[in-house]
């Protein structure tokens, strides 16, 4: 009886405390305009110039080739503000800001969970506006390819989120921002067949794009928006539910051995 | 609960399992009742420097303990390792009766600690600062906002409190980071450095508010300094850590009384040696010493200020000079180095890096 009363108020004390590191989270999000801008700036230029660019030209998609990169701007949207985000524990770090939250009595999951929860956020938030803007140019959603295409953003945020999450935990320099952009944002997204279908792809490549999460993401997307993809949806869904676990693990020992100070 | 390790598990056992411990670790490691921080035999070594050094300290519950000592001396590695932010080597202490290795969460929150550089979100206001922190210390809902309003008031910000922290002066940072540090009611409060890096002005003030927070919290206040005004001013107890040890701990007074009290050099009307033998009757002189040639008569007393115009009864001046020991004279005598010159260095690198912040 007693057991069930503390253990009630331990979940209770985390589930507050991950609702305060969310909120942070979510609140510097908001009020961090310029980075909102920027962020969803990116993706609408690569779905117009590059959409409209190679669409004139692009054969064998079989729809629109703006249309067709849409879910590939969706994910690529996602991926950029996930590994950004959780990689933005480095400033988090210089600033000490972390270390007020290491001394307090939160346990480095809490911390994780709590940074993954505000990156799935801001890449749902993202996405939406994107979602906002495909229905502009004629991308058509139903209320099941909405739940889909959400589903698919959450895990795909969450998985990335802890790869940035991560890596920021063993890098000290701001310098190593860089080394992330180029290392593992860039490839995850082009090796994720955003831009291109995943048919008739040199077999070098093709093994590339199997083994990058994003890829299932992206024909996940592309089976809930647009109705083509090389996969069922379930298996897309369940492989990259089977990355998100394995990286959402490796994140949270990488966030544990983390030195606090 | 299928998310129930992520949320809470991990946590629950630990603290199921410590509950056990704790009353074996009173028994052993309580030496006295009113011992709220005992340091054993603690060691951080690092490659090839070892920081603190066997130290040995026991800190009284609601004194203000000063940890005194140049850059470097291991006054910030030993309050981390106070804060369980840093594993020591070897040896261990308790805090609150806590266990600092292996009991970390329940340090964690008998604990503040205000960190050298601020630490506080400068996109959140201060107000939501310390709502994201008593949230983290699990601060009853029942008392939270009230919480934060005494908090707020006791380091005079809640005028500034709907401000983001990045509008805020240096001085108010401190501050802020002073009442987060005590939002969880803590029974100990670490200020490391609280007055690096201000200026003149905002250190007087930072002074008052640690004098009002002395007052008005029933806590116990650790803070390390190298401002030796600023240990005398603030603090009960003084503990002069040098490589890592502490090498003199005692209250200022003593501590300065260990220098065999304030210097008086009086320059004679006459040249020839007056009667000195009144002088030795009185409690307050310690030492006369024998008149030099340009006749200046030394004496070593009690209380200068004080007792000056009772010597200048008997003793005809023609000028008088008197000088108090500082802790300062202390620091020299123990380590045979100058506090001041080896400070600046270090704490110019120190504020350089604090203001790229």
């Amino acid at each position: 009886m007693l057991n069930k009363v503390v253990d009630t108020m331990i979940i209770e004390a985390n589930l507050g405390r991950l609702y305060a590191l969310w909120l942070r989270e979510f609140k510097v999000f908001l009020r961090e305009r310029s980075r909102l801008i920027a962020s969803t700036f990116t993706p609408v230029l690569w779905l117009f110039v590059i959409g409209s660019g190679f669409g004139s030209t692009h054969p064998s998609t079989g729809v629109d080739y703006q249309k067709f990169i849409f879910p590939g701007i969706v994910s690529m949207s996602v991926i950029f503000s996930s590994v950004f985000f959780g990689s933005y524990i480095i400033w988090d770090r210089k600033f000490d800001f972390l270390k007020s939250v290491m001394v307090a009595p939160v346990s480095r999951d809490t911390v994780f969970i709590g940074k993954t929860l505000g990156g799935m956020t801001t890449s749902l938030v993202q996405a939406a506006i994107l979602l906002a803007i495909g229905m502009a140019i004629g991308i058509n959603l139903n209320v099941l390819s909405l739940i889909q295409t959400i589903a698919v953003v959450l895990l795909l945020s969450f998985a990335l989120t802890s790869v940035g999450l991560a890596i920021g935990s063993y890098i000290e320099s701001l310098e190593g921002f860089q080394l992330i952009i180029s290392f593992v944002v860039f490839p995850l997204f082009f090796l994720s067949a955003a831009l291109f279908p995943l048919k008739n792809l040199p077999g070098w490549l093709f093994f590339l794009t199997a083994i990058d999460p994003a890829t299932y993401a992206v024909d996940a997307l592309r089976n809930a928006i647009i109705g083509t993809s090389i996969h069922s949806f379930a298996l897309d869904v369940g492989v990259l539910a089977a990355f998100t676990i394995a990286f959402a693990i490796f994140g949270s020992y990488s966030f544990r051995r983390m030195k606090a100070v | 609960m299928s998310n129930g390790y992520f949320v809470g598990w991990r946590t629950f056992q630990i603290d199921y399992f410590y509950f056990f411990k704790i009353s074996r670790h009173n028994t052993l490691i309580y030496i006295s009742i009113d011992c709220l921080i005992a340091i054993r035999d603690l060691v951080k070594r690092y490659d090839n420097l070892t920081a603190v050094d066997r130290l040995n300290l026991d800190i009284h519950e609601n004194e203000v303990f000063g940890l005194l000592g140049s850059n470097g001396a291991g006054k910030t590695t030993t309050i981390h390792m106070l804060a369980t932010l840093l594993k020591p080597t070897s040896g261990t202490a308790t805090v609150n009766g806590f266990d600092i290795v292996t009991q970390s969460a329940k340090v964690r929150g008998s604990v503040g600690i205000v960190f050298q550089a601020p630490s506080s979100d400068d996109m959140l206001t201060g107000y939501e600062n310390l709502k994201l922190h008593s949230w983290l210390y699990s601060v009853p809902r029942q008392v939270r906002e009230k919480r934060i309003a005494e908090v707020l008031d006791l380091v005079g910000l809640t005028e500034r409190k709907s401000d983001q922290v990045k509008k805020y002066s240096g001085g108010m940072r401190r501050r802020l980071e002073i009442a987060r540090g005590l939002i969880h009611k803590p029974k100990v409060i670490f200020l490391d450095e609280p007055t690096l890096g201000l200026d003149p002005s905002s250190r007087e003030s930072m002074w008052k508010y640690i004098e009002r927070l002395v007052k008005e919290e029933k806590i116990t206040i650790i803070l390390t300094t190298h401002y030796m005004e600023e240990a005398d001013m603030l603090c009960d107890r003084i503990g002069i850590i040098d490589r890592g040890k502490i090498i003199a701990l005692d209250t200022p007074s003593k501590l300065k009384g260990m220098m065999g009290g304030d210097i008086v050099k009086l320059k004679l009307v006459e040249k020839k040696r007056p009667n000195t033998d009144m002088l030795k009757n009185f409690s307050f002189v310690h030492k006369i010493e024998n008149i030099s040639d340009d006749g200046l008569l030394v004496l070593s007393v009690d209380n200068a200020s004080r007792n000056l115009p009772i010597i200048l009864k008997y003793i005809d001046a023609e000028s008088v000079e008197y000088t108090i020991p500082t802790l300062n004279d202390v620091f020299l005598r123990s380590t045979g180095r100058n506090i001041k010159e080896e400070a600046e260095g270090g704490f110019m690198e120190k504020y350089a890096r604090y203001e790229q912040k």
